[in-house]
């Protein structure tokens, strides 16, 4: 179990609704997204695999290289692969803004 | 219905299976008319499986949806297979039976409102131990005192099915929907086999578990009152018909006199296969249903 937190200060695009996606399933993994109160980005993430703040981090890093909004996410998850991830991450954005 | 029809509807129908709890619990009702009580964004968590090193769910598990089906008022719980197997832990328990308390206490304030479960899970959430077991009981006395007012509509769709002490729930409902994937049972084919061994029941031979465990079979036997394709219309269709009956003149759990002289007549001195059982149990006659 290891809980890990990351900001994107850059990130400050307002956003005005939220979304969840996804089911803490084997290899799966829930995200919500709701506009940050602090106007900045901010993920907070529990996961089940410890180890993999650096691979947490890219996926990250790479998202928020696309997507300004100044969100908060928070996920709970059961060890999905990072390509999951991005796809979940893109599926919320997907729902904020449609 | 022609074998050409059956492969129609089959091929062009809209699994309900494939949906998550949510979905399944949005599609059953009227469109717009839900809201959700507890849900995602209010981060009610299970506080035991952090500790045990498992991650939890922001609703964990289980589902509440107010609305209407057919401009009746309802309460929908969802349980989602997908999660910890839709087991039953502390939050998703108290959430499950504070729902059915509050249908109760509004049928009786004026405002009948049926309760709509859909069942996915192996039972009590073994991490969650006692309290598991305590929100088991807990549903099972709110579903009691639920049904002396309004009717309580159990759907079994699959793949999970429902098990354990959650089987015993699905027993107090007013009518017990199932599709030919779905299971219920009170031991899971994994614990008898381990409990009892692989030549007492053989848990990978799944042709056997479902001609056991199976809706056919359950339906056949009159334990659950109707078997529906996996199809989120057909499935629908359904409960808005059981929504319509109200309540059922007697509830299937009352008949219990009935059911045990029909375990007493049972012949055990060979092994019965599910086929023979279907005929020898006769139970068409003392479903509480509609039919």
């Amino acid at each position: 179990m290891e809980h890990l937190k990351f900001d994107y200060p850059s990130a400050t695009r307002r956003v005005a609704n939220k979304a969840h996606v996804g089911v803490v399933g084997s290899g799966e993994l829930e995200v919500l997204m709701q506009p940050d109160v602090t106007g900045t980005a901010h993920v907070s993430i529990l996961t089940s695999v410890t180890g993999f703040s650096s691979s947490w981090k890219a996926v990250l890093d790479r998202f928020f290289s696309k997507f300004d909004g100044a969100v908060r996410i928070d996920i709970n998850d059961a060890g999905a692969t990072p390509g999951a991830v991005m796809l979940r991450l893109e599926q919320a954005v997907e729902v904020i803004e449609q | 219905m022609s074998n050409a029809d059956m492969i129609s509807a089959f091929v062009n129908r809209q699994s309900f299976i494939e949906l998550d709890a949510r979905e399944r619990a949005q599609s059953l009702m009227d469109s717009g008319s839900w809201r959700e009580l507890v849900g995602p964004f209010d981060r009610i968590e299970s506080p035991w499986l952090p500790a045990q090193g498992i991650a939890p769910q922001s609703d964990d598990g289980c589902v509440v949806l107010k609305g209407t089906v057919a401009g009746e008022a309802v309460v929908v719980i969802a349980l989602e297979g997908g999660f910890q197997a839709g087991s039953m832990g502390e939050v998703s328990g108290a959430k499950m039976s504070t729902a059915l308390d509050l249908a109760a206490q509004d049928s009786q304030n004026g405002t009948k409102t049926t309760a709509i479960l859909l069942l996915e899970t192996g039972g009590v959430r073994l991490q969650e131990a006692n309290l598991g077991l305590a929100v088991v009981a807990e549903v099972m006395a709110s579903m009691l005192a639920l049904r002396r007012h309004a009717p309580i509509i159990t759907v079994i769709a699959g793949t999970v099915g429902c098990f354990g002490g959650m089987s015993l729930a699905a027993g107090l409902s007013s009518y017990l929907v199932m599709t030919r994937e779905a299971r219920l049972g009170l031991n899971g084919p994994e614990v008898i086999e381990q409990e009892s061994g692989l030549e007492e029941f053989d848990s990978s031979d799944h042709a056997l578990v479902w001609a056991i465990d199976g809706g056919e079979q359950r339906v056949a036997m009159g334990v659950a009152d109707e078997l529906v394709l996996d199809d989120v219309q057909s499935i629908a269709a359904a409960v808005r018909r059981y929504v319509a009956a109200g309540l059922p003149p007697v509830h299937r759990s009352e008949q219990f006199e009935i059911y045990r002289k029909r375990t007493a007549a049972l012949d055990t001195s060979s092994q019965i296969d599910p086929l023979t059982l279907r005929d020898s149990w006769n139970g068409k006659t003392a479903i509480g249903g509609a039919q």
